[in-house]
């Protein structure tokens, strides 16, 4: 489980001067679901592509299994892409569609039908051989663009956010499957989105990247409780942001108050921002002393739970996920419990950018 | 409301007589018994058969067909790769380069004309069969870069690098990806600057200066000598011709619009 298979050393791109990708260090590892997750222009479809060898890094080395393929052409590696559009050929069937890299290797007839035909079962798509590629509905064209990929059996599969065109529902059972066939086959998947659940809920891995930058590098669950800068806990869900500074180790000041926390290691007044999870924040009609009080500003029915915006009385806008139903005006309070609070430095942006070498998983 | 009815189909009765009688009366005495272009005196296919039998005629026809067709298949292939290397470029060289190739399609035909004699006489080439068969080519290549680029453009330029992927190598995945995607435009093409060959007059009168005749230009010579009803027949067959090869294009094109591949788009 530990080998690395894909090695980012100190990779660099850049577009007519313009640096798109900067200082990149990461390393995947066999068997793993790693996502690159980020906004649109981020540069993880880049980060992607340099895998695939449709482009060549500016400069630093890209390894495969400790072995540099820079300079390699796409048609030599052993990595096989799922392409945001599918990008099926549309003047051959979905069997040969599946079949062409197959036949590509010169394998016989009767074993590129049973792979194929494998290949189909395992995508739910048995019987499909020969149907027309346009006569195909969006999620199945997503399932034949996966077989096509998977048939050749690759060390790695990148996936450039394959579910981007289909709706809610069926992206959720077609997370499910392809988390499914990753375990089964044992294949190192890939997977770039900028859908924030879509990576938490697939991943072993993600790496969270914005302007070039990888920001953090973690479990889900150490991105989505420990982010290390504001933008990783902005684009990770919805949070509150407030600065504050650090008294002293264990004892966080922000809001007016002074509150226990989890965290040590900041000098002595350091200015912080903190983090706190709107769903941690239980607020109740009774007030008491100790709590941070304010008024609903407003609320807005979500589904799962009720959006609200809570006007603080020392000024700060809070936002809270809660189950209960409150209406604009009521006066609210809650309290902060350590575990609740997650503190990061005010300069971890910038100084990652010139560090530049964050921290790898685990 | 019937007032106006009516006129509207007078009106395109009116047009369609002026744009079509002219060729009909000229087919319509192709088969007159006599000489005369102006009494019908009867039924007759003499002016064919005597077309049949000239050496002359069934030279300029095979210089026509043999000229279209070289022309054309050379065309085709230049333009093909030129219409792929086009599409590569980036979106202001492509503006660029498209306008460029769509001035020889609009430039005045005798201006194109007497601007390759020029340049065959700067060069010292004898003019003839060879000159008139790289004027022909010449002028057929925009129509086959204008059939292929919106192919291009359809095409989901990502199919390339699916098959690269797949571990094609650079030749095979634009034999067996690019070209059967952009087929229909190649053979449209290819239609096209045969038609736009075969009935050319311009170009070939200037390029040839003579010394080689098609058809548009031996009916040229024999219509300055005298008019003879063999011209009719002549020029009846060379309007059948093209206007199959128009219905072949048009037709064509009609039925691609009715059957868009839809890749990649959701339901």
């Amino acid at each position: 489980m530990s080998q690395h298979i894909i090695d980012f050393l100190g990779v660099y791109k850049e577009y007519d001067g313009v640096e798109v990708l900067s200082n990149i260090n990461l390393y995947i590892r066999q068997n793993e679901f790693l996502t690159l997750l980020g906004p649109s222009g981020c540069g993880k479809t880049t980060l992607l592509r340099i895998i695939a060898g449709f482009e060549e890094p500016t400069r630093g080395d890209v390894r495969l299994f400790g072995e540099s393929i820079k300079g390699i052409p796409p048609y030599k590696r052993r990595v096989n892409t799922v392409f945001q559009k599918y990008a099926l050929f549309p003047h051959l069937n979905v069997f040969d569609n599946i079949a062409f890299g197959l036949k590509l290797k010169k394998m016989k007839k009767s074993v590129i039908e049973k792979k194929v035909g494998d290949m189909l079962k395992l995508v739910g798509l048995s019987g499909y051989g020969d149907r027309d590629i346009a006569k195909l509905s969006g999620g199945q064209q997503q399932r034949v663009a996966i077989a096509r990929a998977l048939v050749n059996e690759p060390e790695v599969l990148l996936l450039d956010e394959p579910l981007g065109a289909l709706d809610l529902k069926f992206r959720q059972e077609m997370q499910l499957e392809l988390k499914r066939m990753q375990k089964t086959l044992g294949i190192t998947f890939v997977y770039v989105t900028h859908d924030q659940e879509e990576a938490l809920t697939m991943s072993d891995a993600i790496a969270v990247i914005d302007g070039g930058v990888i920001q953090q590098i973690g479990t889900p669950e150490q991105i989505y409780n420990e982010p290390k800068n504001s933008f990783v806990a902005d684009f990770i869900g919805e949070s509150n942001i407030i600065s504050g500074n650090m008294k002293r180790d264990y004892l966080v000041h922000f809001a007016d108050n002074d509150f226990t926390c989890l965290d040590r290691g900041f000098n002595e007044n350091e200015p912080v921002k903190v983090v706190i999870r709107p769903e941690d924040i239980n607020i109740t009609k009774n007030i008491a002393d100790d709590m941070i009080t304010g008024t609903v500003s407003s609320t807005l029915f979500m589904g799962v739970h009720y959006e609200i915006r809570v006007h603080g009385d020392n000024g700060f806008e809070w936002l809270v996920h809660s189950t209960e139903f409150f209406e604009a005006g009521n006066r609210v309070g809650f309290t902060l419990e350590p575990d609740d609070i997650h503190v990061m430095e005010v300069s971890q942006y910038d100084k990652m950018r010139v560090d530049g070498v964050p921290e790898a998983v685990k | 409301m019937k007032v106006k009815l009516f006129l509207k189909r007078f009106y395109l009765a009116v047009i369609l007589i002026f744009m079509y009688l002219p060729i009909g009366a000229l087919i319509v005495f192709s088969f007159n018994e006599s000489k005369s272009m102006a009494k019908w005196t009867g039924f007759s296919l003499h002016w064919y058969e005597q077309l049949l039998q000239d050496p002359s005629i069934a030279e300029a026809v095979w210089v026509t067909v043999s000229i279209a067709m070289i022309a054309s298949l050379a065309a085709t292939f230049i333009g093909t790769l030129a219409a792929v290397g086009m599409d590569n470029f980036r979106k202001k060289s492509k503006n660029i380069m498209v306008n460029f190739t769509y001035i020889p399609m609009v430039n005045a035909e005798i201006v194109t004309g007497i601007s390759l004699l020029l340049l065959f006489i700067f060069f010292n080439i004898p003019r003839g069969y060879w000159t008139m068969l790289l004027a022909h080519i010449t002028f057929d290549i925009p129509f086959v870069i204008f059939s292929v680029l919106p192919k291009l453009r359809q095409m989901d330029p990502g199919t390339y690098e699916a098959a690269l992927d797949m571990g094609a190598r650079p030749a095979y995945a634009v034999r067996k990806v690019i070209l059967p995607q952009i087929a229909p435009g190649i053979v449209t093409g290819f239609l096209l600057a045969f038609t736009m060959s075969f009935d050319d007059f311009m170009i070939s009168f200037f390029t040839s200066q003579g010394a080689t005749q098609n058809l548009s230009t031996y009916i040229y010579s024999m219509a300055r000598v005298g008019i003879n009803p063999m011209i009719n027949a002549l020029s009846a067959i060379m309007f059948i011709v093209v206007i199959m090869l128009l219905l072949v294009i048009n037709l064509r094109s009609v039925k691609r619009t009715k059957k868009m591949p839809r890749v990649g788009s959701f339901r």
